[in-house]
């Protein structure tokens, strides 16, 4: 099993009446929140923590994207990944990802990701992610009715770039260049850096992550219960289109907080999982469903599937009962799974194989958790957890993973010596 | 209320139905926001004197088709299409919302096809200083008030009518919805400023006094840029106690002002 670790980067210091003052986290949060100064330390924390988690072994580090967005300052998760690519060696660098539909031309996508891919040494895993409806239609303007057909064209257009060896005209539906030749282009070239797509429980997305042999990734806030049912779905979809059962083709988000014992791990984690919960998702509502962003046969399969359980036994996992803000409702709803190192070890192997994932991202750090505690809870995990469930699937072969250059043959990268270099 | 006579017509290969009743000179309609789910008192009201013309914009209850088209030009060749083939071509022609501002299009663009014109609270202009509120993001207790003065006409508009499919007619109304934001996200502003001036039909505009979407000022920047044309000849009637579709909320005066102006 591959741990993989996930900052979603928080700003940490949302007021505490935030929820009563402020209508939304995302789209239309109040500038005068934002403090650029302390920014400076968030930001400096959150690249300190990702560049330890590297060091301490995990098998990749991810960052994401998203836009006027009070839980996740990374409007361009690529600047982050570029400075990892430098400081960390060789841990693969998982940006999940770049919104697609939302780069003119989408060849900088496929740039921008050479880039890193080439300074890195070829550790880049690439996700496409269509974008939440915040991030698109909202904060970037997409039209939504037209935002899923700009997507799939930029993902053949940047696919194209990557692999035709010769200038090419590109004549699609929304993008026309006269001259497409991307430079540079990425190490990881047979054929392509691992494709990997975020995703909802939409069924037209697990086909075409079957069809185009990409990894499935359904990152959700809501933990293993209430993901069982969609990775239920996925891994049904993909024997019904003859795949086979390689846990690698999924990967899953987990927010986890390990400690010496389970009290002690209430203790430390309680108040960032509630500031996560409560303040962090504080979305106004009515920035959930530009029209046309659902497409009819997921509004279908929605409705079909509420009346289905209306008419069965309430589901405690659907998504009106998703709102839980307390610890207890949190742990038990199994958003974020809490213990002792050994209580850890038995939940994950267990949200492994029930869900059948072979990638796991965590998230270690969630909302205005300290630096001091989220390495903590880093290297506990590392250190205890980590070591007793890397063997899960261990029959499997992941064959959507980075292909990085030999180390042998990488680049030194000299260690940072700010006094070095200001003596220079 | 006696059910209109359904003919289907096809744009770019898709259905589009149309709905026509009464009798007398022809009279198109072009519908707001939500377009057409059921026949209206409005269109009952217009067609004791005209035979009333209402073909679905593409996306809108009864037709489809909205998801071939990528830009303005686009919607606006698959709006003519519609009118001709409604048998529109030459008629007096309302549109309201977004069917006003198509109709507007319609005016501008093929002058031939328009005979007089009434623009009931156009979509089409965005104005900074009074900025037009967003119909795509909205509370759901808040959208009906949004869209009428009494909110109940608007959730009168949408109910499911019985037998009606408890799958399909929520996705219906989400398509009507999509088409919108499909031609209009997301200010509404189709550049319609440059073309209003090419206006020849003599043009009625109405404005709900309580049009909580687009501010009733919009209704003189239509008026000006019409008048100040190659022919223009407009005037602007804001219709007491009516929100942003108009003809929901004061069906018999609003009926009343485009017949007279028809006359």
């Amino acid at each position: 099993m591959k741990l993989m670790w996930f900052h979603l980067m928080p700003y940490t210091e949302l007021p505490e009446d935030f929820n009563r003052k402020h209508p939304s986290v995302w789209v239309d949060i109040h500038s005068s929140l934002f403090d650029p100064r302390r920014a400076h330390h968030m930001y400096n924390d959150f690249m300190d923590e990702l560049e330890y988690a590297a060091e301490l072994g995990y098998d990749a580090v991810c960052v994401n994207e998203h836009h006027s967005n009070g839980y996740g300052l990374m409007p361009s998760p690529n600047l982050i990944a570029s400075s990892l690519a430098r400081r960390t060696t060789d841990t693969a660098l998982c940006v999940m990802g770049n919104s697609l539909a939302l780069y003119n031309p989408p060849t900088r996508v496929a740039e921008e990701f050479a880039m890193i891919d080439c300074i890195s040494g070829g550790r880049l895993i690439a996700g496409f992610p269509v974008g939440s409806p915040m991030d698109t239609c909202y904060a970037y303007g997409q039209n939504p009715s037209l935002l899923r057909e700009r997507y799939l064209e930029a993902h053949d257009l940047v696919k194209k770039a990557w692999t035709e060896k010769d200038t090419f005209a590109f004549n699609g539906r929304y993008n026309q260049q006269r001259y497409v030749n991307i430079w540079p282009r990425p190490i990881q070239n047979d054929p392509h850096p691992p494709i990997w797509i975020p995703g909802g429980g939409s069924v037209e997305t697990w086909r075409w992550c079957a069809e185009m042999d990409y990894v499935y990734c359904y990152l959700s806030y809501y933990g293993y219960k209430a993901g069982l049912a969609t990775m239920q779905g996925f891994w049904n979809e993909m024997e019904k289109l003859g795949k086979d059962r390689n846990p690698y083709r999924a990967g899953f988000l987990q927010f986890v907080g390990v400690a010496e014992s389970r009290q002690q791990a209430l203790d430390l984690y309680s108040e960032p999982a509630e500031y996560f919960y409560g303040r962090c998702l504080h979305i106004d509502p009515k920035f959930a469903t530009p029209p046309g962003y659902v497409t009819e046969a997921t509004q279908r399969a929605g409705i079909q599937g509420m009346m289905q359980k209306a008419a069965n036994v309430a589901n405690p996992a659907t998504k009106a009962a998703l709102k839980a803000t307390n610890m207890k409702d949190i742990v038990d709803g199994g958003y974020v799974l809490i213990g002792s190192p050994d209580e850890v070890v038995e939940q994950i192997r267990h949200v492994g194989t029930s869900l059948n994932v072979g990638h796991l991202m965590l998230l270690l750090q969630y909302g205005n958790m300290s630096k001091e505690t989220t390495k903590y809870n880093t290297r506990l995990f590392a250190e205890k957890v980590m070591p007793r469930v890397k063997d899960l699937f261990g029959d499997w072969e992941d064959k959507w993973w980075p292909k990085p250059m030999a180390k042998s043959q990488r680049a030194a990268v000299p260690a940072f010596r700010p006094h070095v270099a200001a003596a220079e | 209320m006696s059910a209109p006579k359904t003919t289907t017509v096809d744009v770019n290969g898709f259905p589009c139905r149309v709905w026509t009743k009464g009798q007398g000179p022809k009279l198109g309609f072009l519908a707001g926001l939500g377009g057409l789910p059921r026949w209206l008192p409005f269109l009952d009201r217009l067609a004791e004197t005209h035979t009333v013309i209402a073909p679905s914009l593409p996306g809108y209850p009864g037709a489809t088709g909205h998801t071939e088209l990528d830009t303005h030009l686009d919607w606006v060749l698959a709006v003519r299409q519609l009118v001709d083939k409604a048998g529109l071509a030459g008629a007096d022609l309302v549109g309201a919302s977004v069917g006003g501002a198509f109709a507007a299009e319609m005016a501008a663009i093929f002058p031939g096809h328009v005979r007089r014109l009434a623009l009931i609270a156009p979509f089409g202009l965005f104005d900074d200083r009074e900025p037009a509120a967003d119909p795509w993001a909205q509370r759901k207790e808040v959208l009906p008030g949004l869209m009428c003065a009494d909110g109940e006409k608007w959730n009168a508009l949408v109910a499911p009518p019985d037998g009606a499919n408890s799958v399909e007619w929520p996705i219906e109304m989400t398509r009507a919805s999509e088409a919108a934001a499909r031609a209009f996200w997301p200010l509404g502003n189709t550049g319609l400023h440059k073309r209003l001036g090419l206006i020849a039909s003599p043009t009625l505009i109405l404005w709900g006094d309580r049009d909580a979407l687009l501010p009733p000022s919009y209704a003189q920047q239509f008026a000006t840029r019409i008048n100040g044309g190659i022919n223009g000849g407009s005037r602007v009637e804001l219709v007491a106690d009516a929100g942003h579709l108009a003809y929901l909320d004061q069906p018999e005066t609003v009926a009343r002002a485009v017949l007279g102006h028809f006359r």
